[in-house]
């Protein structure tokens, strides 16, 4: 046989559709916890670039900054690789300990991100790819400090609980930590959505992404708007590094999160950027395609793959998203 | 945006500068051969000033420079030239060097071709990726462009792992190599013997200059730089923006992968683990930091950011935070790097402008970083 044939012969993909639709609802439902993850982290990129017409590259790294921040909380609280044996009241209080925390040290970066590195070139007026730059540059350089700081190796797991099924949908277990990170991810987002279009400082928010320049003249503080939204999305951040390390308890590491990052831009644009329902709704689609699309081809990887090939298909043929563009177009 | 501290200096620059381009272009030959020779001397002279030595091998070292270089050349086609931010560049050197070992590696079940015929074929494979990823891309706003690259840089590499002909982290062994034995019998390419790689590179690296330099002084070079400047202006004096976007994407693309191709020769193994996308970062620092839209700036840039870590191996560990921290410290208080673009069409307008108004034009633009922009963010 002629060697090219033999080499594109060669399996270069396996579509394993027995193992997909034997595991079809456990994937949803797994799907959808990471998808509430994606979301949460996808809120920060929609508000920024909502506000300011930006991706904040960096933002992966404000994500797990407040990892690092659970993990070390939870590892001072007595946690490891092993599930601690706490009561239920105990254990809660533990774990929103953590995620203050985490919300808390994500929105500080978040924060001096904007202080530091994004301000300074706001007042120049630079065109973006001086902006684009500069958040790459700010992306990796606190990936590298952390690097320098902890080594290149993931920190130990830790353990917050073992899952339990709760109950049993289309033969699929639904277990407790599913529960927890959906509902959990749900509330926080309901807020955002709330916040954004019901209060005040809200109104300012839309106002900005609006038309900064007539939001000025009516007295919106557009400098303190976009401080609110890196800070809104910085919190939202640090409680996603929680879930995140209750999904994935070894997570914790230098670059850990670059590929969620990516993921949670590519469910910002799949829901509509600048969108905050988008996000939850590109972020939830995302989660499930990117599940399914890992049990079909047979490696974890794939499922970044996928999020990839999800983003660029969404950017070819619909790239203002599902439910649009529509930070400044929500109703006032 | 010509801060004071530099006004001291930019007219000694500006003058040799300005000598420079009066220069009829035979005189600029005659200057340019002896410094041409003494590049090319340079892994035998190994300068004591210079060498890298006892901690990097120089020749290897100066092979490595010369790949950043011709890298720098091919992503500043993009970056410099026609303002598109490519995160994703190691995606492309990726590419390029997983053809060249395919198709002259023995670990593979394709075709053995020569090695010098995988270089124009990484090109063109390259240049597919390029316009595949382009054209879904480049339509939209610049923004997207940016991450779609960073993700593609990372997919390739995670590709490379899961899909199974390309082997993963055991990769390809024994990736070819030009042709060609010393006296001696032994191999004249070897991947211990620096040197004539260092050489060959330059060479491609010239080529690969004057082709880009033939390239900005046509109406494609001005139609990037009008792109640059300003998008909608360009599109709407006619120029095919997305056309020649698209043309700056792939040419990019296909430096890239030869640059890739000769970095596959050069080691030898080629397998999952080379193409991370920090090292993306690497190229676009070496860009960014000589000066992007310059072409001496970027050679400049790259051979900064290859020859630091390898002289100083002590800092090598620190290379990424160092040269992170540049490049927000460049963007905050120099974004054109540290040589500025050549613009000559643009000052020849802005000579028009004096001579019509009589005074200077206020907008200066020095760079694709410093345009004084309407649409900059927050304006």
């Amino acid at each position: 046989m002629h060697p090219l044939t033999t080499f594109l012969a060669d399996a270069w993909i396996n579509f394993d559709v027995g193992s997909l639709r034997d595991q079809f609802w456990s994937n949803t439902f797994d799907g959808l916890t990471y998808g509430a993850i994606y979301a949460l982290v996808a809120m920060g990129y929609t508000l920024v670039y909502g506000v300011l017409n930006l991706i904040n590259f960096a933002h992966s790294e404000v994500f797990i900054v407040g990892a690092y921040a659970v993990f070390f909380v939870l590892s001072g609280l007595g946690f490891g690789p092993s599930a601690p044996a706490l009561s239920i009241g105990a254990l809660v209080a533990d774990l929103l300990l953590a995620m203050v925390a985490a919300m808390l040290v994500s929105a500080a970066v978040a924060v001096i991100l904007e202080r530091v590195a994004y301000r300074p070139l706001r007042r120049k007026g630079v065109p973006r790819l001086v902006f684009l730059i500069t958040a790459i540059g700010a992306s990796f350089t606190i990936q590298y400090l952390i690097f320098i700081w902890r080594g290149p190796s993931a920190e130990p797991a830790v353990i917050m609980f073992r899952p339990e099924a709760v109950f049993t949908v289309f033969g699929a277990d639904i277990d407790d930590q599913q529960l927890t990170i959906v509902a959990a991810a749900l509330v926080l987002m309901l807020v955002a959505d709330v916040f954004v279009n019901r209060t005040r400082l809200g109104r300012g928010v839309r106002a900005v992404a609006q038309d900064p320049d007539t939001a000025t003249l009516m007295g919106v503080n557009k400098e303190r708007v976009i401080m609110l939204t890196f800070l809104m999305g910085g919190l939202l951040a640090g409680a996603a590094s929680l879930f995140y390390v209750m999904k994935v308890p070894s997570g914790v590491q230098y670059s850990g999160g670059f590929i969620l990052g990516i993921k949670a831009f590519a469910a910002a644009v799949l829901g509509g950027i600048g969108n905050i329902r988008g996000a939850l709704l590109g972020g939830l689609l995302l989660g499930v395609v990117s599940n399914y699309g890992q049990t079909l081809l047979g490696a974890s990887q794939w499922s970044d793959v996928v999020a990839f090939v999800v983003l660029v298909v969404v950017l070819m043929f619909r790239p203002t998203g599902i439910l649009g563009e529509s930070l400044g177009k929500a109703r006032v | 945006m010509t801060s004071a501290r530099n006004e001291s200096r930019r007219p000694h620059l500006q003058q040799l500068g300005e000598w420079w381009n009066s220069l009829p272009r035979t005189r600029q030959w005659l200057v340019l051969i002896p410094v041409v020779l003494l590049i090319y001397a340079l892994p035998v002279l190994n300068p004591p000033i210079l060498s890298t030595e006892p901690g990097t091998n120089f020749p290897i070292a100066c092979f490595n420079a010369a790949r950043f270089a011709l890298i720098a050349l091919g992503l500043n086609v993009v970056v410099g030239q026609a303002g598109l931010l490519d995160l994703g560049y190691v995606g492309f050197f990726a590419v390029g060097a997983y053809v060249a070992a395919l198709f002259t590696s023995p670990d593979s079940a394709l075709a053995k071709l020569p090695y010098l015929v995988t270089l124009p074929l990484a090109m063109v494979i390259t240049m597919f990726f390029g316009v595949v990823l382009g054209t879904p891309t480049l339509r939209l706003r610049g923004d997207y462009l940016a991450i779609v690259t960073l993700g593609f840089g990372e997919i390739v590499r995670l590709l490379a792992t899961i899909v199974p002909p390309l082997k993963g982290q055991v990769g390809f062994q024994e990736v070819g190599h030009p042709p060609g034995r010393l006296p001696d019998g032994s191999l004249i390419f070897a991947s211990s013997n620096g040197t004539p790689w260092y050489w060959l590179v330059v060479t491609l690296t010239i080529a690969m200059l004057m082709l880009v330099g033939n390239l900005e002084r046509s109406r494609v070079g001005r139609a990037w730089v009008a792109i640059r400047e300003d998008e909608d202006a360009a599109q709407i004096m006619g120029v095919p923006t997305f056309k020649f976007k698209l043309w700056a994407f792939a040419i990019g693309a296909a430096i890239g992968g030869l640059s890739g191709a000769l970095f596959a020769g050069e080691v030898g193994f080629v397998n999952n683990q080379k193409f991370d996308v920090p090292t993306s970062v690497l190229f676009l620092a070496a860009v960014v930091l000589g000066g992007s839209g310059n072409k001496v700036g970027v050679l400049l840039g790259a051979f900064v950011v290859s020859y630091v870590p390898d002289r100083f191996t002590e800092l090598a560990n620190y290379k990424y935070l160092i040269f992170g921290l540049a490049l927000i410290i460049l963007m905050i208080f120099r974004p054109q790097g540290l040589l500025g673009a050549r613009q000559r069409l643009l000052a020849k307008g802005r000579e028009a402008y004096q001579r019509l108004i009589g005074r200077p034009e206020q907008v200066s633009s020095e760079s694709a970083l410093a345009a004084e922009s309407a649409k900059g963010v927050g304006a």
